[in-house]
């Protein structure tokens, strides 16, 4: 095992990048995928457009194709960050329209009586919306919300293609030294699994515990 | 039930009276502007760094451009079509042995699903494209990107036949057996032509996906539309405009095929020959605990509610997810 006692600290410095694209790019797509969706059953004609226009085209455009624009291309109109946070807001626009498909699919699962209900009740808009449709929606939705962060998490892989060094960049690099493919593409492989398995394993948690007992 | 499930939002308030109306027209007056403000502060670095100039862009009204580009569009669509047809005829096989009565081959196409969808295609094309030469398997371009491809497919296509074989009802299976059919020609003759077509939308989006990993060619320099992009861009030296307008032609082709995603998924559509269970029973179908069933449960409580949508929209809120 001289492979990984040589290259301990590289591998778990790039497995940080990883994990680090993972976790920020999931908070921030969670977020704006949530906003996305309230636009998307807003009062207001132009902000559903707008909404409905944003997830088609993230839905409809390959994350690679965005990377390599926002990588290579942008930095020519003089729009230029470090390499990581740019893939990481790639990651975070692109996988937020997945979240906001998520969670519309979610608000058509609330009863219409809940929100008429809340109407009935004197809430406003916004209040039914943040109290009532929200919560019961996002529960309804965290094992499709966990697929979504799973695939975001193996999503992190294609910023390799533009140069992040994270787990699989590092990984293809120590295998043009040591040439041991099967070993190593396994091995990183099992990481991948395991992050994955981690990720299901805490919506699976999170679903019994918001489950609502219907 | 389209009204209900289509658009809830005509739940959340009712027609706006004079003072709702005016706060909409404020805060549409406040979006557009903000809109607007986004979109002139874009065009503004862009123009501000030249990225507007007429010169930048009438090399893509040249036909010649175009051309370069379709051809690679041509490679991204064939690819695409190979994944497609490897892909689904390799989850169909998946999702019948998972279902399997016989435990080896339920434990292994379980395991194959688990692991095809939790591996970066990414790192399967690296294994193709520089692992195994070293171990002197050297294959053609084109499969460097197809097999990881149908693997990591095979799995989400494995998952989609799986949501519509157990959303069918029991029914339809006891009643092929009760005919005297035997087991494999009631799945063959009844089950399975019924599960797909129900389905069909999540497959089509499926293809949708499958058509954006084809864009991972530009790793393995295949001939695809991402990489001529690439090609053209080194050549051309205009990075933003070619990718955008390959970005584009991404969103052209991508969104017919959501559109016709979206068109079988509209309820009321004509071929639905599937026999409707009553709602009680939809209800309490065994997967009934699966996510995106609530959409079902709640639709098959309203009066009127038609099940094979429902179907629908549980094996697509289950599998699309899995995508990319």
């Amino acid at each position: 095992m001289n492979l990984l006692g040589d290259n301990l600290g590289l591998l778990l410095e790039a497995l940080g990048t990883t994990l680090l694209m993972a976790v920020v790019a999931g908070i921030g797509s969670l977020i704006l995928g949530v906003l996305v969706t309230v636009a998307r059953v807003s009062p207001i004609p132009l902000l559903r457009r707008a909404a409905f226009l944003y997830v088609q085209f993230f839905i409809n455009v390959p994350l690679l194709a965005l990377l390599i624009l926002a990588v290579f291309a942008l930095p020519d109109a003089g729009l230029i960050l470090p390499l990581t946070p740019t893939a990481i807001i790639v990651l975070t626009v692109y996988e937020a329209a997945y979240v906001a498909e998520a969670v519309r699919s979610g608000v058509n699962t609330v009863g219409v009586g809940q929100i008429e209900a809340s109407r009935a009740l004197g809430l406003t808009l916004g209040q039914s919306l943040r109290l009532v449709v929200v919560p019961q929606a996002l529960r309804a939705v965290v094992q499709p919300l966990g697929n979504v962060m799973i695939a975001l998490a193996m999503n992190t892989a294609l910023a390799a293609a533009v140069g992040v060094v994270e787990l699989t960049s590092r990984v293809n690099k120590i295998n043009l030294v040591y040439a041991q493919p099967i070993e190593i593409f396994t091995g990183a492989g099992l990481v991948y699994m395991a992050i994955a398995l981690v990720i299901g394993l805490g919506t699976g948690w999170v679903e019994r515990k918001v489950a609502i007992v219907r | 039930m389209s009204t209900a499930r289509t658009d809830i939002s005509s739940y959340l308030y009712e027609p706006p009276g004079p003072r709702g109306r005016r706060r909409i027209l404020v805060g549409s007056v406040v979006s557009a502007l903000a809109l607007l403000g986004l979109l002139a502060a874009g065009l503004w670095q862009f123009g501000s760094h030249g990225q507007l100039d007429a010169d930048k862009w009438l090399p893509f009204t040249d036909w010649a451009i175009w051309q370069y580009l379709l051809v690679g569009l041509v490679g991204t669509l064939s690819a695409a079509a190979i994944v497609a047809v490897l892909g689904s005829a390799l989850g169909i096989v998946l999702a019948l042995g998972r279902i399997s009565r016989v435990r080896g081959i339920r434990w292994a196409s379980t395991v194959y699903i688990e692991v095809a969808r939790t591996v970066p295609v990414l790192l399967l094309i690296y294994l193709m494209l520089f692992g195994l030469p070293q171990l002197g398997v050297n294959l053609p371009t084109l499969w460097k990107l197809v097999i990881p491809l149908v693997f990591a497919n095979a799995a989400v296509f494995a998952e989609i036949v799986r949501a519509g074989i157990l959303s069918l009802p029991k029914g339809q299976h006891e009643a092929a057996i009760s005919l005297g059919l035997r087991g494999h020609q009631a799945m063959r003759l009844v089950v399975l032509p019924q599960a797909l077509r129900n389905v069909t939308p999540s497959l089509v989006s499926q293809l949708v996906s499958l058509l954006k990993d084809t864009s991972l060619g530009y790793i393995v320099a295949f001939t695809e539309l991402l990489y001529r992009a690439q090609v053209l861009s080194a050549f051309n030296h205009l990075l933003i405009q070619t990718f955008l307008v390959v970005t584009l032609i991404y969103l052209v082709v991508n969104g017919s095929l959501s559109a016709l995603a979206f068109r079988l998924q509209r309820p009321g559509r004509k071929r639905t020959p599937v026999a409707q269970p009553v709602p009680t029973l939809a209800a309490t179908m065994p997967h009934a605990e699966f996510p995106g069933t609530a959409a079902e449960a709640n639709t098959a409580s309203r009066p009127g509610a038609v099940t094979p949508a429902a179907v629908d929209a549980h094996a697509s809120t289950t599998t699309e997810d899995r995508r990319d």
